[in-house]
C-alpha cells in the first residue's frame, strides 16, 4: 500500500469508528498515522466487545495493554489498549483514564491474553482489576512493595538484597548507596526555552 | 481402587529445559500435566523504568539485552519509533544495512531455537553442527559494530558505521556454505523418528486460537495465517525484497520448527538480495541535531566538538508525541510504544515482548500433554527470559 493510500484508509476508518460507536460519545484521534479512540473507563468492556465482534474491524487479537503514569492529571492514569486487526491489517488504540484508587474492570473475557497485562498493570501501577481471575504480581519479587513503574517511585527502589552468610540465606534490607544516584539536568537553558521570548508580552499590550 | 492424589512438580527456575530462568508450578496427574502456572520475572531489570531515565540515545543499548539472542531486530524497532517521531528519513543504504543485519538476526535466532529445540527433544547433532554458523555471523556482528552481541548499531537516522571493506564478500561466501548446512540438519531431523514423535501433534494451537492469544511470528504462521509484518506493514526496505512468507497448517511444535527452518532459507535470500542491490551513500541521515558528526571531522572542527559533546551529555530533543512500531522480530512482534513529552528522555517507553503471550498460553498448549512434550512446547515457542521479564 503506498503512503497516500494508507493516509485514505486511515481517515476512512476514523469516520468508520465515528459512525459505527454509537453507544458512546468516543474521542477519535490520529497522530502519526495511528488510531487513538479516547473513551470513558466504564466503556472499555462494552468497546473492546464491539471491535471484536464487529466484522468491519475484526481486531481479535489484545497485541498489548499497558498504563502510563501521569502523576499531575485528576485521574492519574492513562490505559492503552493496542488492538490488531489480521485481517483489516490495522491497528486501533483505545485510551482511558482511571483514577489510582477506583478499580477498573478486567477484559479477560473478552480476550484471554489480557490476563498477563493486567497483573503486570497491578504489579508496576498498582491499578485494580475488577473480575480478573488472579490478580497477584508477575514480574517483581513475591514479597515486593510498591508499584515500581509510578512516576514517584525512585530509581534505586527502597530495598536492597544481597546474601547474609551468618544467616546463610538472602537477606533484603533498605538501599544503602555507596554515592548519591546522580542525575545530571543536561537541558539547555536555550533549548528549552519557547519561541516566545520574555518580554514578547509587552508588544501585545501596546496593541490594545 | 486406590485414590490417588495429583502431584505438584516446580519444574525450574534453573532447569536446562526452562531456556532461562522460568519457574513453573505444574499439577501433575500421573505424568500429565493438569495445570501449568508459570512464575516468571525471575530476569526483570526494570528496563522500561531504566528507559525512563536515560536519555534516547542512551536507552538503545538496553534494547540489545532484550531478547539477547536477536539484538538487532530489537533495536530497529526503537530506532524507527525514534525516527517516526522525529520525523527524520533514513538513507537508502542505512536502510539496505539494516535489513541485511535484521536478516542475520534472524538466522541467528533460529538457529538458536532449532537446535536447542531439538536438543530438548533428544537431538544433540544439530547444535553442534550449527552453532559453528552461528559464531561466523557473531563475527560479522563484531566486524559491523564491535561486540558480539549487545551491538547497538542502529542508532535513529541509520547505523552507527558503514560496513568495513570485504564484510560484503564474506556474508556471501558465508551464504554459499550456509544454504547447505540448512539442508543438511533438516534432513538430519525433518523425517527422525524419535523428533516426529516428540513434536507432531503436540502443542497444538488453531488461528482463531493463537489470535486469541495474541501469538505473532512463526508461531502464528505455522498455524496457517499468513501474517508477517515484513509484507503486511513494511519498514525501512523490505518492500523492495522478493521474499515468501512459509506457513503452515497444524500449529503444533513440528510445524513450527518447519516454518523457522524455511524462514532461514528466505533469510539468506533476503541477504544476497540486499548484498547485490546495496546502493552507495551515507548510512546515516546528515540531521546533525540527531546524528553525531564524524570522527575526522571532530578533529578539526571546534563546533562539530562541541556538537558530539552536546548530543552524549544532553541528548536530542524529541517533539511530544505518541508511536507504536512494531517490527517483526525472528520471535513475533516486537512493538515500542513511545511516549514523548518533548524532553530529552522518553516519558514512556512500553516494550511489546512477543514473547510475554507465548509463555501465558504454555497452560493452554499443554494441557493434557505429558510432562516430557511440555518441554517440547517451551522448546518451540521459542522463549527468552530476557524479553519476557524486561
Amino acid at each position: 500500500m503506498s503512503q497516500r493510500k494508507h493516509d485514505k484508509f486511515i481517515l476512512e476508518m476514523k469516520d468508520l469508528i465515528k459512525s459505527l460507536m454509537t453507544f458512546c460519545k468516543p474521542k477519535v484521534s490520529i497522530l502519526n498515522n495511528e488510531i487513538s479512540i479516547f473513551i470513558q473507563d466504564k466503556e472499555i468492556l462494552k468497546t473492546l466487545m464491539f471491535f471484536k465482534d464487529n466484522p468491519s474491524f475484526n481486531m481479535h487479537t489484545l497485541i498489548d495493554f499497558t498504563a502510563v503514569d501521569y502523576p499531575n492529571e485528576e485521574k492519574r492514569f492513562l490505559l492503552i489498549y493496542n488492538l490488531l486487526s489480521v485481517s483489516k491489517n490495522f491497528r486501533i488504540k483505545i485510551k482511558t483514564w482511571v483514577s489510582a484508587d477506583k478499580p477498573v474492570s478486567s477484559v479477560t473475557e473478552v480476550f484471554p491474553c489480557a490476563n498477563w497485562y493486567e497483573r503486570e498493570a497491578w504489579d508496576l501501577f498498582g491499578i485494580r482489576f475488577v473480575g480478573h481471575p488472579d490478580l497477584r504480581r508477575i514480574l517483581t519479587d513475591y514479597d515486593f512493595d510498591g508499584h515500581p513503574l509510578r512516576k514517584d517511585f525512585p530509581l534505586t527502589g527502597f530495598t536492597q538484597v544481597k546474601f547474609d552468610d551468618e544467616l546463610g540465606k538472602v537477606i533484603s534490607e533498605p538501599v544503602k548507596l555507596e554515592q548519591e544516584y546522580r542525575t545530571f539536568d543536561n537541558l539547555s537553558p536555550w533549548e528549552g526555552m519557547s519561541k516566545i521570548l520574555p518580554g514578547d508580552e509587552k508588544s501585545e499590550k501596546l496593541d490594545d | 481402587m486406590t485414590k490417588t492424589e495429583n502431584y505438584t512438580l516446580n519444574f525450574g527456575p534453573q532447569h536446562p529445559a526452562a531456556h532461562g530462568v522460568l519457574r513453573l508450578v505444574l499439577e501433575l496427574d500421573g505424568e500429565v500435566v493438569e495445570r501449568a502456572d508459570p512464575h516468571i520475572g525471575l530476569l526483570h531489570r526494570g528496563t522500561e523504568k531504566l528507559i525512563e531515565n536515560k536519555t534516547y540515545i542512551q536507552a538503545l543499548p538496553y534494547f540489545d539485552r532484550l531478547d539477547y539472542v536477536s539484538p538487532m531486530c530489537q533495536e530497529h524497532a526503537y530506532a524507527l519509533a525514534i525516527e517516526k517521531l522525529l520525523k527524520i528519513d533514513v538513507p537508502k543504504r542505512g536502510q539496505y544495512i539494516r535489513v541485511l543485519f535484521s536478516e542475520i538476526t534472524r538466522i541467528l535466532n533460529h538457529i538458536l531455537n532449532i537446535t536447542t529445540f531439538a536438543l530438548d527433544v533428544g537431538a544433540m547433532t544439530p547444535f553442534l553442527w550449527l552453532f559453528e554458523d552461528r559464531e561466523i555471523l557473531m563475527e560479522f556482528y563484531e566486524r559491523v559494530s564491535g561486540s558480539r552481541l549487545h551491538s547497538a548499531y542502529f542508532r535513529p537516522g541509520g547505523v552507527h558505521r558503514d560496513i568495513p571493506d570485504g564484510l560484503t564478500d564474506d556474508i556471501e561466501n558465508f551464504c554459499e556454505k550456509f544454504t547447505s548446512h540448512i539442508d543438511d540438519t533438516e534432513k538430519l531431523i525433518e523425517k527422525n523418528r524419535i523428533f516426529r514423535q516428540r513434536s507432531v501433534g503436540i502443542g497444538k494451537i488453531s488461528v482463531d486460537d493463537a489470535l486469541e492469544w495474541g501469538f505473532s511470528g512463526p508461531c502464528i504462521r505455522a498455524s496457517g495465517l499468513n501474517w508477517d509484518l515484513r509484507k503486511k506493514q513494511p519498514y525501512d526496505c523490505y518492500k523492495e525484497m522478493d521474499f515468501k512468507v512459509p506457513t503452515g497448517s497444524t500449529g503444533d511444535c513440528f510445524e513450527r520448527f518447519l516454518v523457522r527452518v524455511e524462514e532461514m532459507r528466505q533469510s539468506v535470500s533476503i541477504i544476497r538480495q540486499c548484498l547485490k542491490n546495496i546502493p552507495d551513500g551515507p548510512s546515516i541521515s546528515n540531521d546533525p541535531r540527531i546524528v553525531p558528526p564524524k570522527r575526522e571531522i571532530m578533529k578539526e572542527s571546534m563546533e562539530s566538538l562541541i556538537n558530539h559533546f552536546k548530543l552524549f551529555t544532553e541528548g536530542f530533543h524529541v517533539p511530544p508525541g505518541e508511536t507504536y512500531t512494531a517490527v517483526e522480530a525472528p520471535k513475533g512482534e516486537f512493538g515500542v510504544l513511545l511516549i514523548s513529552d518533548g524532553t530529552n528522555k522518553p516519558y514512556r517507553c512500553k516494550i511489546r515482548s512477543p514473547g510475554f503471550p507465548f509463555l501465558q498460553a504454555t497452560e493452554f498448549l499443554s494441557k493434557g500433554h505429558m510432562l516430557s512434550d511440555l518441554v517440547a512446547i517451551i522448546g518451540s515457542l521459542d522463549i527468552v527470559f530476557g524479553e519476557i521479564d524486561r
